[in-house]
């Protein structure tokens, strides 16, 4: 008997992801269905049962050995199988040991190029009984979620321009979204959404729109042709508005504008998509006419607030060029917005939420030194928001840099870049988890890291905030306060965001660190 | 004879590179990871007589064109007198040129031991791991800075090295150099070689000396003869062989 009961306890029992299990992830918060666990891009788990109290004991249940290094993957959990994505590889792993299920593999081509960026993949998506991964050589691949085995493959786009993809799909009712990366060779940047049972494309939305749309006369040369505005960061989305909404990257040549006068929409906006047409309801644009490399390519953070005396359904977005920003979702209106991190590239944001650009900042022949550097105040890794603390924790990086601009001549497959930056030394920049009041971004606390780090936050429940450092540090701190309660030297830089799921009802929270992904439980 | 042996030439050997051109290129395609001037960022700093993955001239070119699975593209777009050039001024960057140095190595070498370097450097496996390792020490820098580092120590002290005096909770100081740190440790290594670790949440103080160097000046302790022969044995130090 007591043989028969274990056996039960440990049986896997998979059971189909349809999009009202998503739409509804709170109703099961021991799963981590999509990217940021909900459509919200909260990044926050309803589980409390690790707490300040008890997270000191915290200890590793199992890790896992991923084939390569600088692993960025935010697994998805779905009743007891753990999905975890590496570059053009995907396995389902037993949560109560961390075996494999099954994996699949799609080899990289010779000739592909990575230009801008590693070769990296940050998770996977699930919808009804299929996993959807993206691939480096731009291909949508919809896997078996029980066998791995492929249902279907579509090509989103051809990789030898220089299109590739990294980010984790966003599966929403009946369609899978994807973006792409590129922006360092001089794509033209598109959203697109596939049907998640044929593969068949639904829709496209290109970020930069041609001849006759409209927004085209932001770009007043042919520099829209190779403008960039890549889409390399999953997105949210509103269940109720139906609005799919997703960061667009910078335009390219990054740091020499000369070839593209003009505010070069949508680069470094944020735009918001019908869902079921991909048509642009709005968009907002952060840094027009950028120079400095700074996508908006971030999670956008949704949820409801209080603005001067008015309850509005609102989106918040901790930017690349060190602004938070507030907008009302359903218009795009901007409503507030202040520096988080040090900038020296304006002096403030105007009434409609447009940077008030201090003159001579532009990369330059003999350099400009500015803040941020170009990797932002923060980047990718995801932002995390708290309904019970009802606070905005972001991973900042204070660090400025000297920008240079050269000459940029665009060939199909190469570096589209024009210039670089020279980075200050490591013991004259920081990091930090900072924590934001969510409708304004005042700064409620900081804790200090030693370097800018490349991860992201995870808030619970139990009132913690979980990230980790580039020096192998995954560390909880106290929501409330920011205080350091707890850290793990994990032994490889961390560059991933982390979860928190259930085994057996018991709370457990997984991060990659490089090489390795841990599951650690009390 | 003379047109056959110029094709020859022509064909057999790599085309050389104009480190100028070299430099331009670099800016356009490699500073993006490698920072404007090759100090590094998301890809290693390039100031270095050795590089990791390319032992010699032959081995860069073709790591270049050809990148560093998975973590570096390739400049397939590069012709080979591109890339030559390219290799040409990365070569360059972490090297100076040989040069006609004053003095005497032979007896620079006898200053270097009776005036106790060993008991803080090591040259070819021979003395002690405290201070900078000197075996190629003068393929990287050239002689007035050697000279400067000598007599004025702190005057630029190396990347990456740094003093720290530690006061802990418990009443306690040490100094030494900085091994690892991050966010909630850090590992030093006082004069005498030993290592010490720290939780952050133990110290009450931090003391990060930049700029401060353990190395005494020898501005007193040389003769004039003395200093241009030590500085002309280091700069003879150019690797290994």
């Amino acid at each position: 008997m007591r043989r028969f009961i274990l056996l039960l306890c440990t049986s896997v029992v998979f059971a189909q992801v349809p999009f009202e299990r998503i739409v509804n992830a709170d109703r099961e918060p021991g799963n981590w269905l999509t990217y940021s666990r909900n459509y919200q891009g909260h990044r926050y788990t309803p589980l409390d049962q690790i707490t300040p109290a008890n997270v000191a004991g915290l200890k590793v249940k199992w890790a896992h050995q991923f084939p390569t290094g600088n692993n960025e993957v935010s697994p998805i959990v779905v009743d007891n199988v753990m999905f975890v994505t590496g570059p053009n590889e995907a396995e389902a792993l037993d949560v109560h040991t961390g075996r494999s299920l099954w994996k699949w593999k799609r080899p990289i081509p010779e000739d592909y190029q990575n230009i801008g960026f590693g070769r990296v993949n940050r998770g996977a998506a699930i919808l009804g009984d299929k996993l959807y991964v993206a691939t480096l050589d731009c291909y949508l691949v919809a896997l078996d979620a029980k066998s791995g085995q492929e249902r279907w493959t579509t090509q989103v786009a051809d990789y030898k321009p220089g299109y590739s993809m990294t980010m984790a799909p966003l599966a929403i009712k009946g369609k899978v979204v994807v973006g792409i990366s590129g922006g360092e060779a001089g794509i033209r940047g598109f959203i697109d959404a596939y049907d998640a049972k044929t593969g068949q494309r639904s829709w496209r939305f290109y970020t930069i729109p041609g001849p006759g749309e409209p927004g085209h006369d932001s770009w007043r040369s042919d520099g829209w042709k190779t403008g960039g505005g890549s889409t390399w960061v999953t997105g949210s989305y509103d269940p109720q508005l139906n609005l799919v909404y997703w960061g667009v990257g910078n335009p390219g040549p990054d740091w020499n504008g000369d070839s593209r006068p003009g505010d070069n929409l949508y680069t470094c906006s944020l735009v918001a998509l019908d869902g079921d047409t991909g048509a642009l309801r709005w968009h907002f644009q952060f840094t027009p006419h950028d120079t400095h490399d700074w996508d908006s390519t971030h999670v956008p953070v949704i949820f409801d607030g209080e603005i001067r005396g008015k309850a509005r359904k609102l989106i918040g977005v901790a930017n690349r060029n060190a602004f938070y920003y507030v907008l009302d979702r359903q218009s795009g209106e901007f409503l507030a917005g202040k520096p988080y991190a040090k900038q020296t590239w304006a002096t403030g944001l105007d009434d409609r939420g447009r940077p008030m650009v201090v003159p001579e900042t532009e990369p330059s022949e003999k350099g400009t030194l500015v803040w941020p550097n170009l990797n932002g105040a923060t980047v990718w890794f995801s932002p995390s928001y708290s309904p019970k603390a009802g606070l905005f924790y972001v991973a900042v990086r204070e660090t400025g840099a000297t920008y240079y601009k050269r000459e940029a001549d665009y060939k199909p497959g190469t570096f589209f870049a024009g210039g670089g930056q020279q980075e200050l030394p490591n013991d004259d920049v920081w990091g930090a988890i900072k924590a934001l009041e969510p409708t304004t971004g005042r700064q409620v606390w900081e804790f200090r890291l030693l370097s800018p780090p490349w991860a992201g936050v995870l808030s619970t429940a139990g009132g913690l905030v979980f990230s980790g450092s580039n020096e192998g540090n995954f560390y909880a701190l106290d929501a409330k306060t920011g205080e350091p309660l707890w850290d793990f030297q994990t032994g490889g830089p961390i560059g991933a965001n982390p979860i928190s799921f259930n085994i057996d009802g018991r709370q457990h929270i997984a991060i990659a660190a490089n090489r390795v992904l841990y599951v650690l439980g009390l | 004879m003379l047109g056959l042996s110029y094709l020859w030439a022509q064909t057999t050997l790599d085309p050389p590179g104009d480190p100028a051109w070299g430099k331009k290129l670099f800016e356009s395609q490699c500073a993006l990871c490698h920072g404007q001037t090759g100090t590094g960022g998301r890809g290693p700093n390039l100031h270095r007589p050795k590089l990791d993955h390319a032992p010699d001239d032959g081995a860069l070119r073709k790591l270049i064109s050809e990148g560093i699975n998975p973590e570096m593209p390739g400049a397939w777009q590069l012709s080979a007198r591109e890339v030559a050039s390219v290799a040409a001024y990365v070569r360059a960057l972490g090297t100076v040129p040989v040069e006609p140095v004053a003095g005497d190595p032979g007896r620079g070498a006898k200053v270097y031991l009776s005036k106790g370097c060993v008991g803080c450097h090591m040259i070819r496996g021979e003395g002690s791991g405290y201070g900078p390792e000197l075996t190629g020490i003068g393929a990287r820098r050239n002689a007035a800075y050697l000279r400067e580092s000598v007599v004025a120590p702190e005057a630029s002290v190396p990347e990456g090295f740094l003093l720290v005096e530690v006061a802990t909770n418990a009443g306690t100081t040490e100094r030494g150099v900085r091994l690892n740190e991050d966010t909630f440790s850090i590992q030093l290594k006082d004069a005498k070689g030993e290592f010490h670790s720290y939780r952050k949440a133990d110290l009450k103080d931090i003391r990060k000396l930049r700029g401060k160097s353990p190395m005494p000046s020898y501005a007193g302790g040389l003769t004039p003869d003395e200093l241009t022969d030590l500085v002309a044995y280091l700069a003879s130090l150019r690797g290994q062989s």
